[in-house]
């Protein structure tokens, strides 16, 4: 398992360093910060003076070299933009997006499971046809058109819900959340919505098939000879047989959930990374975008890294290699 | 200017009358973009600006035409070639209780130039201060090297931040532009988190969160007529469509700039109404005037045939601005003739100085006459995410140049790209649009057509690299006539100096909308801010 880990870690260092070496010369290659961000009534001399402070005038070796040198020593550089260190600045956005990944994952178990198991009991039935024509649309619609729909249905129509932002937050352990805030949970059900539309297709997707295989198993066939009801069936023993590709699967959803969650953030003017994201590529403001892609990679590499414990939990059968000796 | 100010007040004295339901007093307006920081000092970019100017007030504030108005200063002089005198207000209090005078103006100027990782530093206004002479506390005389007319409009620009409140006797600073010894400073990230957030305007900033807003309460102990509002917050919604929908579910009170495919829906609700008003940014075509061979232009040997005035007039007269404004601005846009709306300072009054008129036959006599029969080829680099449908009114300029026989094309990427390119010369033509920042035509003038200087600070953005002794000389001298009247004639005549050269193809003037709930309402500014303060709610 150690062994396991440490070269697990190892990878995800050259995958990190990779992806710095990368985005730095990519952003560097698309314009000059200061051309952005300076106020046009600045004279060639004070646009001068700020290439400096920010170190522009260097070559851009000089200048890679710099970064890597802080970022070897754990700092990643201050937002040209903000002012403030690009990692302070990303765990600002991050509890925002993290609560509204962990909502969408939750409504998409919770719409596709149930579906995707139904759909695959009933299989050569209607029923089972309709879940499955019903998820290409989950696939097939873009996030962007779904959120401004649901905002033009249940916040301009009906005014059920809040259109955009936040909302109240509450303070969990020195972290603003919305979601269990009284009136903050109401603004992430649009936008948790949207984000799981695309998933639940994919766990219903998902469940079907497994609960397909399953249920012409043995073990099904001796609970069904048995008196075992259908519904203990479906919801006890295949379900947990089903688990294991859908928890894999979401694991690397919930990477994508979290990483890019731009579009429906930006829809729905959630303040979470995403829009940094986007905010931060407009203004060219390298440190976040470097910072953000790097903790991107590292939040990849953890979900996998627990996907596979998870794995040894849901199935005893399976072993992470370098454990069994 | 007196009598405006006059009127303002016995207009709020009304309002104060009118009883206003407690339902009322609170305000959420969607913004299109977000500030950077609530520090005053951090970054002079618009939205920034905007927010300053609830919290922390200048000496001299604009009304909603630029023009100056009294605000921490009641009045304010020339003494002589070199001085400026402000007489200063009177019973103002920062919102911590300590008293304004002179000094905190002089520690605001001492703090500007050393703002720790600053994007853009405001010393462009303050570069001009030489010095300070305080005769008495509400006494403020500032020195310049030489006559500067814009000072009075520099110091509009700026919030003043207080001394006292970050442990600095004011008296004791002692002054030089290149920098005030040892003082101390709030870090930016005192003013974000709000705890150096002192200032003196109407309102007091409650919490800064990026991504979701600004929110600000009234200022109780404000000099002026207290804010209409006792709770304002501004929402950050930066793209569009979900900016107007949330005006349409009423998660929101106002918006500024909803897209203009959505102003007739906005008007068609019983509810809702939207105003607009001419902004001071004018959307231009820039000329390479230098490069020989021009970069993108093709079929010319080598030749520049934008340095042929008859050919920059073809282009010009080649233009159907009306058909723009027309179909493609949906009519929210004013043709433009020079590089400021009429009847801002500098600018001809409305009809002195028409857009070009629309001539294509004549257009194509020119080219003919300047030795280009055929025409020749020409690339337009334009921002397609930075103005209001730039990229589409490069294509229809593209159309009406091809159509007098230069075969035009569009070289459209994004603003951070766009800027960057055009800043290394990369094209032969360019659209970009000009806010005058200081809302006199020395701004534009300074900015993009005067001959490149550094170290006279001008021609900046002339990326076209035009020059043109005659234009330079009159504004040389425009920007040391401290006399208003004389300055503005001086200003009109470099205009049409640079107008009757070609020198720069100027399309239409951007029109601001704003849109909120038919309970308010808000006079259009051409400076594009929104100020709560100034929104009211309807008689």
């Amino acid at each position: 398992m150690l062994v396991y880990l440490l070269r697990r870690i190892a990878q995800s260092i050259f995958v990190a360093l990779a992806m710095m070496v990368i985005v730095f010369f990519g952003i560097y290659m698309v314009g000059n910060p200061v051309d952005i961000l300076i106020s046009p009534d600045a004279t060639p001399a004070e646009i001068e003076a700020t290439m400096e402070r920010f170190g522009f005038d260097q070559p851009i070796w000089m200048q890679f070299l710099t970064f890597l040198g802080n970022a070897l020593q754990g700092d990643l550089g201050r937002s040209f933009v903000h002012g403030e260190p690009a990692v302070q600045l990303i765990l600002h956005y991050m509890p925002a997006t993290l609560e509204l990944a962990a909502l969408g994952l939750f409504f998409s178990v919770l719409i596709g499971v149930p579906l995707g198991v139904y759909a695959g009991y009933k299989s050569d039935r209607w029923q089972g046809r309709a879940i499955m024509t019903g998820s290409i649309f989950g696939f097939s619609l873009p996030n962007f058109w779904v959120g401004m729909l649901l905002i033009l249905i249940f916040a301009v129509e009906l005014r059920w819900l809040p259109s955009t932002g936040r909302g109240d937050t509450v303070e969990v352990l020195g972290v603003r959340l919305s979601i269990f805030a009284e009136g903050g949970l109401q603004y992430m059900i649009l936008p948790a919505l949207t984000l799981a539309l695309y998933k639940a297709s994919l766990v219903t997707r998902l469940a079907r098939a497994g609960t397909q295989e399953a249920l012409v198993q043995d073990y099904v066939k001796f609970a069904r000879a048995k008196g075992v009801s259908e519904t203990r069936i479906l919801f006890v023993h295949v379900l947990k047989n089903i688990m294991i590709p859908i928890v894999t699967v979401l694991g690397l959803e919930l990477g994508s959930m979290i990483a890019f969650a731009v579009v429906t953030e930006t829809v729905f003017a959630w303040p979470g990374m995403g829009k940094l994201l986007i905010d931060s590529i407009l203004t060219l403001d390298r440190p976040v975008i470097v910072a953000y892609l790097m903790m991107t990679v590292l939040i990849f590499i953890t979900i996998n890294l627990i996907v596979d414990v998870i794995y040894t939990l849901l199935d005893p059968r399976v072993r992470i290699s370098g454990a069994a000796s | 200017m007196k009598t405006r100010h006059l009127r303002l007040t016995a207009c709020a004295v009304a309002l104060g009358l009118a009883a206003m339901p407690l339902a009322a007093q609170e305000l959420r307006i969607g913004v299109a973009s977000e500030p950077s920081s609530a520090d005053p000092h951090f970054h002079n970019v618009g939205p920034n600006n905007q927010l300053r100017r609830n919290v922390f007030e200048s000496l001299v504030g604009t009304d909603e035409t630029q023009a100056l108005l009294p605000e921490l200063a009641e009045s304010w002089r020339p003494l002589d070639d070199s001085s400026w005198e402000f007489k200063l207000r009177p019973g103002v209090k920062f919102s911590d209780g300590s008293d304004f005078d002179a000094y905190d103006v002089i520690y605001s100027v001492c703090r500007i130039p050393g703002v720790p990782d600053s994007p853009s530093l405001f010393t462009t206004y303050t570069k001009a201060i030489a010095g300070f002479e305080v005769p008495d506390p509400l006494t403020l005389v500032i020195k310049t090297d030489g006559p500067y007319p814009l000072l009075p409009t520099e110091v509009s620009t700026w919030g003043v931040i207080s001394a006292k409140a970050n442990g600095v006797d004011g008296a004791s600073i002692q002054f030089s532009p290149d920098g005030c010894g040892d003082l101390a400073y709030p870090a930016t990230q005192a003013f974000n988190d709000g705890s150096a957030a002192i200032g003196t305007g109407p309102f007091l900033m409650e919490s800064f969160r990026r991504g979701e807003g600004v929110t600000l309460v009234r200022n109780p102990d404000y000099w002026g007529e207290p804010a209409p509002w006792e709770k304002v917050e501004m929402k950050p919604l930066t793209s569009a469509g979900p900016r107007v929908a949330a005006l349409f579910a009423g998660d929101v009170d106002m918006i500024e700039n909803p897209p203009l495919q959505d102003l007739d829906r906005i008007k068609g609700q019983d509810d809702l109404l939207a105003v607009q008003g001419i902004s001071n940014r004018v959307i231009y075509i820039h000329l390479d005037h230098a490069q020989e061979p021009s970069p993108m232009i093709t079929g010319t040997d080598g030749k520049n045939p934008l340095k042929d005035i008859r050919v920059r007039e073809a282009l010009s007269i080649a233009i159907n601005r009306d058909a723009i404004v027309d179909r493609i601005m949906g009519g929210v846009a004013v043709a433009a003739g020079e590089l400021l709306p009429g009847g801002m300072f500098g600018a001809h009054a409305d009809g002195d100085m028409p857009p070009p008129g629309f001539d294509a036959d004549r257009a194509k006599a020119l080219l003919t006459e300047a030795g280009y029969p055929n025409g020749f080829g020409i690339t337009i680099g334009t921002p397609n995410d930075r103005y209001i449908n730039d990229a589409q009114v490069a294509q229809a300029v593209a159309q009406m140049w091809s159509r007098i026989g230069i075969t035009t094309e569009i070289d459209a990427s994004t603003a951070s790209t766009f800027f960057s390119r055009r800043n290394a010369h990369e094209f032969s033509a360019y659209l970009a649009g000009w806010g005058s920042g200081t809302g006199e035509m020395s701004s534009p003038l300074k900015a993009l057509l005067a001959t490149p200087d550094k170290s006279r600070g001008y021609g900046g953005t002339n990326r076209g690299q035009y020059s043109n002794t005659a234009m330079d000389d009159l504004l040389t001298q425009a920007l040391a006539t401290v006399d208003d009247a004389k300055r503005q004639e001086l200003l009109r005549e470099a205009s049409r100096v640079a107008m009757a050269d070609w020198a720069i193809i100027p399309l239409h003037f951007e029109v601001t909308p704003w849109a909120m709930k038919k309970s308010l309402s808000y006079t259009p500014r051409v400076d594009q801010y929104t100020l709560p303060y100034d929104v009211r709610p309807a008689q």
